[in-house]
């Protein structure tokens, strides 16, 4: 995700990323990993919690949260991710609104 | 899913005309800042990921093709200028196989009779993975890749927005941080190789024109990192 502010919300954070912070932790589908009990969100310690990388460009004055390496593997749950993007017309689709019929999400590129 | 290319401001231009001529009957959706990779682990296109009624995925991101066809677009070679190398791109090694060894060691035609099976047998196909395997078959991702990641994103991000001074460092440390992600090298050698040739294949152009090689930013190119490879490394064998 990128930011202007590692001043993030759990919310923020959360729709950025499909990390939810709740009480016990950073959870993902039935994965859930504590997270230091300091009282405010901390952005940072959590992104280390994750495997996510921080990294900043200073001039451009933004920040990129890296994807979670939790476990070595880019899944930590055989559960589908929430997708959330635009087609052609810019109206959104949502993966999960296909929920009940089998899926194929082909990846592609015009190059 | 289209790994869409184009800046912000020019209405998907690269992927509109592909996605209009199919006239898909399926949803058809742009991902201009690879959300596939960050949340499926799509490195290399095409890539696909069986998910199943109940939105659990039952084979993770992996090379897949509608059949064994291999073609390129009419006149797209004789449309592109001679390209040259990267100056600072390896050297190939002796006996490399080129070009050639992206088709090597895949059988294109089984995999569309797989997902025949499993449409039909559900589960109880011999295609459909356990979750556990799923995940160990999942991308291998680092925490030097998630590094990589970041750097792409930034890069992306700062292009899109016309900040291509910046834009150009982030992509190189996104290509020495994940070497094997080649939806990270092509995007951008496309960007810039449409750049420099333009027209119908300009994206096509992933390295730099012969005698302008001193106007290439990237540590390599798209020709001198295929040569390194050996057979499956650039697909892996999917069955």
């Amino acid at each position: 995700m990128i930011t202007d502010s590692l001043q993030l919300d759990p919310a923020e954070f959360s729709a950025a990323t499909g990390w939810e912070i709740k009480p016990e932790g950073a959870c993902k589908a039935d994965v859930c990993v504590p997270l230091p009990s300091t009282g405010d969100f901390d952005v940072r310690a959590t992104a280390e919690r994750l495997g996510m990388a921080v990294v900043a460009d200073r001039e451009a004055g933004l920040w990129a949260i890296g994807p979670q390496s939790l476990g070595g593997r880019a899944l930590v749950s055989a559960e589908a991710p929430e997708l959330a993007l635009d087609d052609l017309d810019g109206h959104e689709f949502r993966l999960s609104s296909l929920r009940g019929q089998k899926v194929l999400l082909v990846a592609w590129a015009p190059y | 899913m289209s790994l869409e290319l184009s800046d912000a401001d020019s209405d998907a231009a690269a992927s509109r005309p592909y996605i209009e001529a199919a006239h898909p009957e399926h949803p058809s959706l742009l991902d201009p800042t690879h959300q596939m990779d960050a949340l499926f682990g799509v490195v290399n296109i095409p890539n696909v990921v069986w998910i199943d009624e109940t939105g659990v995925i039952v084979r993770p991101a992996e090379p897949g093709w509608p059949d064994g066809r291999h073609e390129m677009p009419r006149n797209m070679l004789t449309s592109i200028p001679k390209l040259g190398r990267a100056q600072t791109a390896p050297a190939p090694p002796e006996g490399s196989h080129g070009l050639a060894g992206i088709a090597a060691g895949q059988n294109r035609e089984a995999y569309p009779d797989a997902i025949r099976e499993w449409a039909a047998k559900g589960a109880a196909s011999r295609y459909a993975l356990t979750a556990d395997e799923v995940v160990a078959r999942s991308q291998e991702r680092s925490p030097g890749m998630s590094e990589g990641a970041a750097h792409f994103e930034l890069a992306n991000h700062l292009w899109r927005g016309g900040r291509r001074d910046l834009a150009i460092a982030h992509f190189n440390e996104s290509h020495r941080l994940q070497p094997a992600n080649w939806t990270y090298k092509r995007q951008a050698w496309s960007l810039v190789g449409n750049e420099r040739v333009g027209g119908d294949f300009g994206r096509f152009a992933q390295a730099p024109v012969e005698g302008e090689e001193g106007d290439w930013p990237f540590t390599s190119d798209f020709f001198s990192d295929v040569a390194l490879l050996g057979e499956g490394e650039y697909y892996p064998k999917t069955f």
